[in-house]
């Protein structure tokens, strides 16, 4: 484990602007933060399985059937910009 | 009377005893919230028509007919602002209602109003909510903790006859220590996450805020289930959570965590948790000592767990279907790096950035990957406790509430606010929070909370066994004067 995060690229891999003085004052406390969790070597994890979640279920499947949702108004509703019914989205090909 | 005092329970038997119509019960909500949520600053919103319509046609025959109760701001609730009290979702109303609310409803129950909390669940104080500090009601200076603050505030300052919060790593049982009301996080998987926005999906839970132990039994009833809308929920049959209170504890061992009583802990908090579990004994409980030996890395491998889960669940956050977007951006990840940067606070940066790296590739092994292995021998530590125990007992919380501002620049000071609730989101097991007393703090009353912990769907076991220690003493009769 190493304690370096470089936390201007991780927010660019988080799609997060961050400003000088936030890059500043989270390098110190994430630092701080990954330090502490140094701990965790140890332990000996050898052999063990990991845990994603503590539910006894995998792969729940159900029948791919339409069923009643959103209108398409109510889909919308909450959308900063739309048109025509449709979401509108920045430029994604130039 | 004064109405606003009453549990849901007391307030039932009103209503179907006709003294009382439901209307009457939600008016003398609002009268009280009017008198005093500026200074507790619960409520984030309260909009009563819809729950005025509601209650002139309820059905007091329900389990919980004509009962208002407080929604946490995360859970979606139909034609209501539902913001995570984030800047991100300012101006977002729901427009469906999560699985919680419509079996509220089918229980007979009126969901009102929106609850402030920590930013998107994120946080031990309600500080970092976007939009207003929540004051704790037994000393206006204090916190009353978090993530839930305001679920647990407005029903210890009697602004709420009950309400629900969400639970990722003692987000209900810690603010209701810190405010000396009834707190229950149900297992993993009893009740349904459909319509809560999601912190960390593998660790969050909704659960009831009520003034007494019947109350969350009562609850829990209409609450839990198996929900098609959620493949993380169990259907283990639904028990009846009141099936066992009043029942004796002969025959019950409690185990007492030698990790959990340690150097560090506030004093008081330490005296008045050693006098319930000499309580325990005198009702006739068993009480043995039990070690759970990886306790001391649940902080760590909750840390990285949770940040991980939430830093994917936030990407969806991206300014095109719901929530900010940036004003005139020059491209597309522009556009996402601004929404969000203007959109989220400081604390859920942070976890973003935190829960990035440690997935991001070269670390994934070191920090996730490891974590979850923890996290196995944590789960492992509790089911071996729990072949010899019916429950667990420890403090809630390892002091009473802190002074408003005190933490606000300590990011890792205040995850350690945490360290005797997380183990039970990791393992997924359930426990609640009760009062247990008082510490005196500059001649200012403060609560302490008992935290039990049951085996995974034994939630009535672990109600009765609360319900027992609530009843032989007298902390749940005490009010904070606001």
């Amino acid at each position: 484990m190493s304690a370096e995060i470089d936390v201007r690229y991780t927010a660019q891999l988080a799609r997060l602007n961050i400003s000088e003085a936030e890059a500043a004052k989270f390098q110190a406390q994430l630092s701080q933060i990954l330090g502490y969790v140094e701990k965790l070597k140890e332990v000996d994890v050898s052999g063990v399985e990991p845990t994603a979640h503590t539910s006894a279920v995998h792969n729940v499947f159900r029948q791919d059937e339409p069923r009643d949702w959103f209108t398409p108004e109510q889909a919308l509703a909450n959308a900063p910009r739309q048109a025509n019914q449709l979401f509108v989205v920045t430029k994604v090909i130039e | 009377m004064d109405l606003h005092t009453l549990s849901v329970a007391a307030l039932q038997q009103q209503l179907r005893s006709g003294a009382v119509s439901p209307v009457e019960a939600l008016d003398a909500l609002e009268a009280r919230i009017s008198a005093v949520d500026s200074k507790i600053g619960g409520y984030l919103s309260h909009n009563m028509t819809h729950a005025r319509e509601e209650a002139l046609r309820a059905d007091i025959s329900k389990p919980l007919g004509g009962i208002p109760i407080a929604i946490k701001d995360v859970i979606n609730v139909t034609g209501e602002p539902c913001t995570a009290a984030s800047k991100i979702l300012q101006g977002y109303t729901a427009t469906y209602d999560a699985t919680v609310i419509q079996k509220l409803r089918a229980a007979g129950a009126i969901p009102f109003g929106r609850l402030n909390m920590d930013e998107f669940a994120m946080g031990s104080s309600t500080e970092n909510s976007a939009y207003q500090r929540t004051a704790n009601p037994w000393d206006l200076s204090r916190i009353p903790g978090g993530s839930s603050g305001g679920s647990a505030a407005v029903v210890a300052a009697d602004e709420a006859y009950a309400s629900l919060g969400s639970d990722t790593g003692g987000s209900i049982r810690q603010p209701a220590a810190l405010c000396g009301c009834v707190g229950l996080k149900p297992t993993y998987g009893r009740v349904s996450r459909f319509g809560l926005i999601a912190f960390a999906s593998s660790l969050d839970q909704i659960g009831p805020f009520t003034k007494t132990v019947e109350d969350s039994a009562l609850l829990l009833n209409a609450l839990a289930g198996r929900d098609p809308m959620d493949s993380t929920s169990i259907d283990t049959p639904v028990d009846n959570y009141t099936r066992l209170l009043g029942q004796d504890l002969k025959g019950i061992r409690i185990g007492m965590p030698k990790e959990y009583f340690i150097e560090g802990i506030d004093p008081q908090v330490d005296t008045a948790v050693r006098a319930a579990i000499k309580q325990y004994e005198s009702l006739g409980a068993e009480i043995v000592e039990v070690s759970l030996p990886h306790t001391e890395y649940a902080v760590a491998v909750y840390y990285i767990i949770a940040t991980a889960e939430a830093s994917a669940n936030l990407a969806r956050f991206d300014g095109v279907r719901y929530g900010h977007r940036a004003d005139n951006v020059q491209n597309i990840v522009d556009h996402y790096m601004r929404s969000r940067a203007e959109g989220f606070g400081e604390e859920v940066k942070r976890r973003i950035i935190l829960g990035t790296y440690v997935l991001s590739s070269g670390y994934y092994d070191a920090y996730y990957l490891r974590a979850q292995k923890v996290r196995t021998l944590i789960r492992q530590d509790f089911s071996r406790a729990f072949e010899k125990v019916d429950a667990l007992i420890c403090p809630t919380s390892p002091e009473v509430a802190f002074k408003l501002g005190d933490r606000s620049d300590d990011p890792l000071k205040m995850y350690l606010a945490d360290i005797f609730t997380i183990a039970a989101n990791l393992a997924g097991i359930c426990g609640i929070s009760l009062p247990c007393g008082f510490a005196n703090v500059d001649g200012t009353k403060l609560p302490v909370g008992l935290q039990l912990l049951g085996k995974p769907f034994e939630e009535a076991k672990l109600l009765q066994i609360a319900h027992a220690y609530e009843q032989s003493t007298p902390w749940h009769l005490e009010r904070p004067v606001v």
